[in-house]
């Protein structure tokens, strides 16, 4: 029987005379983009270079807060041992006994657990996971000659770019970085003399962060924009790419929650700068009384979280997007459930508005108004597991291609499950009453958001490394990288559910002091030895990033997985503008594969008669 | 700005909805404020006092603002030279009144012994109108271009003249809109 797909014979021909016309090429370009090294690398206002950028200092991040996470492990893994050999680098930070043992100053301990939270939640996991592929990706897979605001889209970036700076020096001032940790709750955050890291620290954390969300506000609104208004002809919402639904409501979610946290910031600058009483009241420091009354310290507790939980679907739903996606491509099948996975995507948005104070069963919040919280917490299970569900029916009975990318991409729903769960328990207003502010949180949002995203985000720069650099990133090592990963991940993180549920409290700088936590010496001791392996391995990610990059295998054809989205349509070596000549048009949805015996139909290729008919058949 | 040879297929133009969408991210950022003020409030200790009359001032300087620049703009469409420069001007006189009255009319709380500091009604109110004043500052930096544009160019309704024109209108009127939320969210809830 021959196919009922009618293919075109040469890509490039066929777009030529089925593809939009909007007169791209006639205007000439040249001078506006890349011309010269600056605009071409540096105030690049190209989404695949900014995408890039966005992706380098995400990694650049990620090293930094990741080594930081190292110093501390060091201090709960072995409390007795002697660090001076981190004095070079950490200078007064590391306290010498009489007996010449060095140790991790108190202060710093705080320092550095607030900077590892702070970076790895907004720097690394928002910005260099969708910052990176909403830029790479919006354009290229919605059929976009750039993002609507290409300046904007820029000065994102460098907004992005300034909060790191500002970040980056409050690490060497002599009163250290703020250290009251990632949530930043008042009075720590709100009275300068609290304590050292309250002072300047905390003057150059909020502006950081302020900076930050300019640049995710900018970003978003671009995504935004873009989606809804430049997707080429033929490209309705219902034949986006998960990919595409994901990005796009993350940016609404940011563009809706930020704006919450900087009216929580706002007020903390007053607190701080102006001597009002917004989250203050009767305070004693050494003995004095401070002449702040009537103020909340919930309400920050508020304003923060109502951003702070749709923040952990900020991180997430960009690498469930890239998870659908890479999992498709692999399995060869499509998606299963695709409108199923929009809607769940729209429900878990909106549904994350209205559950922030699970984070605060345990702040004095009413009980009564906590089962509300714990009702609509329970339901975001739901499609939650609407998604794993959908994830692993793609996989069942797939031509599955284990690769890189791949096996990242069910790493995530591992992990994604192993942390979901554990949420349900949290989500009950009186279990939280033991595991509150114990090492069981810890546990449950480093798998559920730390881990997973960053095995979304693993995913998604194994499958477009070639998108970006032509080349092919090295498989052996990637593979390596992934196994190495999956088992040192779990290795730190399962033993911190035992450690939360004994009571073990988070943010400790010493357990020696208590029976029911001392115990847990050996634990704690494999537990940082699993957080250097884990580190060990990402090193080796990065060395196989860079030499990939200019040793890589090469890209010989456009769409080397046979994938069916557009941005496989565009020439291996990027060009300003994506296609060179007209736009494709759109003539299918994103998940044709397998079907009527093909293996992929990619999206430009136009429904013939014949398959139209067989569609019609299908059916009834 | 730069969007030149990006298509947009649809009627809306995408600088136009771009703005809208960080209208709607401004409203979140007032909201957020407002309904921690409700929280607030709600606690008990909380200072009664009368707004000062200056806000109903203000008020009227800023809607009549607003009704001038719609009347600039349909000038401007219509190619009213004379009447839509006059406009233009007077929508910057209008919106520089506003603030300065907003400004005289923190002096007056002051003066009626109502601090920044102290209890956190009136801070809610200084931080609220104040943070709504910045973002007329940002709408007036677009007027002075506007009226800039104005009076150098030649008056033609070009589709990106039209467009400059149309995104400072937008934002104005929202200025406005926010500004009616709040005077009135602070008269009733009290
Ligand atoms: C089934 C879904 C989930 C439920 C029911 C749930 C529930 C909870 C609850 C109740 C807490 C507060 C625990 C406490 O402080 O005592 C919590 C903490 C947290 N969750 Fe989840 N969660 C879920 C999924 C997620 C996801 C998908 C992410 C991120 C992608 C996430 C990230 C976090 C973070 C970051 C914290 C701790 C923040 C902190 O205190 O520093 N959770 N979760
Ligand atoms: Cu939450």
């Amino acid at each position: 029987m021959s196919s009922v797909i009618t293919r075109p014979q040469n890509e490039q021909a066929f777009i030529e005379e089925d593809g939009y016309e909007d007169h791209f090429h006639d205007h000439h370009h040249g001078d506006k983009y890349q011309s010269n090294f600056v605009t071409t690398y540096i105030f690049s206002m190209d989404h695949k270079m900014i995408a890039k950028q966005f992706l380098i200092t995400g990694m650049f991040w990620a090293v930094i807060g990741a080594a930081m996470s190292l110093v501390f492990r060091l201090q709960l893994g072995f409390p007795a041992g002697d660090i001076s050999w981190l004095e070079p680098f950490l200078g007064k930070w590391i306290t010498i006994s009489s007996s010449g043992v060095g140790s991790l100053s108190t202060e710093f301990y705080y320092a550095m657990v607030t900077m590892h939270g702070t970076i790895l939640v907004f720097f690394v996991l928002t910005a260099g996971l969708s910052g990176t592929f909403s830029n790479l990706l919006i354009p290229l897979q919605v059929g976009a000659r750039d993002m609507a605001s290409p300046l904007l889209n820029m000065l994102s970036y460098w907004f992005f770019f300034l909060a790191g700076a500002v970040m980056f020096a409050s690490l060497f001032l002599s009163t250290g970085p703020f250290s009251g940790g990632w949530t930043a709750y008042p009075p720590l955050s709100a009275l300068p003399q609290a304590s050292t890291g309250s002072a300047a620290g905390m003057t150059l954390w909020l502006v950081s962060l302020t900076l930050f969300v300019v640049s995710v506000l900018l970003g978003g609104i671009n995504y935004v924009t873009t989606v809804l208004n430049l997707r080429t002809k033929g490209m309705s919402m219902w034949r986006l790419p998960l990919t595409i639904w994901a990005f796009f409501v993350t940016a609404i979610i940011g563009i809706l929650s930020f704006p919450v946290l900087v009216s929580g910031f706002l007020l903390l600058m007053f607190d701080r700068g102006m001597g009002t009483s917004f989250y203050l009241s009767e305070i004693f420091i050494g003995g004095q009384a401070l002449d702040h009354v009537g103020g909340s310290p919930l309400l920050y507790q508020h304003l923060f979280w109502f951003l702070g939980h749709p923040e952990v679907y900020i991180i997430v739903l960009p690498a469930m997007g890239i998870v659908s996606e890479v999992l498709a491509v692999n399995a060869r099948k499509p998606i299963f459930g695709y409108k199923a996975m929009v809607y769940s995507i729209l429900a878990i948005a909106f549904l994350s508005f209205i559950v922030w104070a699970h984070h605060m069963f345990m702040s004095g919040v009413n009980p009564f108004i906590s089962n509300f919280f714990v009702i609509f917490t329970l339901i975001i299970a739901v499609p939650s597991a609407v998604k794993v569900f959908n994830w692993i029916s793609t996989l069942y009975r797939g031509s599955i291609r284990f690769n890189s990318a791949s096996l990242f991409a069910i790493g995530f729903v591992s992990m994604f499950i192993s942390g979901g769960l554990t949420g349900i328990w949290l989500g009950n207003s009186s279990i939280d009453i033991q595991l509150h502010d114990t090492y069981f949180v810890v546990a449950h949002f480093h798998i559920v958001m730390g881990v997973a995203a960053f095995f979304g985000m693993y995913a998604g720069v194994y499958h477009w490394f070639p998108k970006m650099y032509g080349r092919f990133m090295n498989e052996t090592l990637g593979q390596i990288h992934f196994w190495g990963t999956i088992i040192s991940a779990y290795a730190i993180f399962w033993p911190m559910h035992y450690l939360g549920m004994a009571g073990v409290p988070r943010r400790y700088y010493s357990f020696a002091n208590f029976d029911f936590t001392s115990q847990f010496g050996a634990m704690n001791a494999f537990i940082t030895v699993a957080a250097f392996v884990a580190f060990s391995f990402q090193i080796l990610m990065i060395v196989n990033f860079f030499y990939s990059m200019y040793k890589g295998k090469k890209m010989t054809t456009r769409n080397p997985y046979n994938a069916t989205t557009l941005e496989w349509t565009t020439p291996i070596e990027g060009i300003h503008g994506n296609w060179p000549g007209k736009i494709p048009s759109v003539h299918r949805w994103a998940y044709d594969y397998g079907k009527f015996g093909e293996d992929a139909i990619s999206q430009y290729v136009p429904v013939s008669e014949a398959e139209a008919e067989a569609d019609k058949e299908l059916v009834h | 700005m730069s969007t030149t040879g990006l298509i947009s297929r649809n009627k809306i133009h995408p600088l136009r909805l771009a703005l809208f969408i960080s209208c709607g991210s401004i409203l979140m950022m007032f909201g957020a404020l407002t309904s921690a003020y409700i929280v607030r409030q709600s606690a008990g200790n909380w200072l009664e006092f009368d707004l000062p009359t200056l806000f109903y001032v203000s008020t009227g300087a800023l809607l009549l603002s607003s009704v001038s620049l719609q009347a600039c703009y349909s000038a401007f469409l219509k190619g009213h030279a004379t009447m839509y420069r006059g406009l233009l001007a007077l929508t910057l006189v209008l919106g520089l009144a506003f603030v300065i009255l907003q400004f005289q009319a923190w002096e007056a709380m002051f003066d009626a012994g109502l601090p920044l500091k102290g209890n956190p009604s009136p801070s809610f109110v200084y931080v609220l109108s104040g943070l709504h004043a910045a973002h007329v500052l940002g709408g007036l930096v677009s007027l002075v271009v506007a009226v800039i544009h104005g009076f150098r160019l030649p008056v033609l309704a070009t589709p990106r003249r039209k467009l400059r024109l149309q995104l400072t209108l937008t934002y104005w009127h929202f200025m406005d809109f926010l500004w009616i939320y709040l005077l009135l969210f602070f008269v009733l809830q009290r």
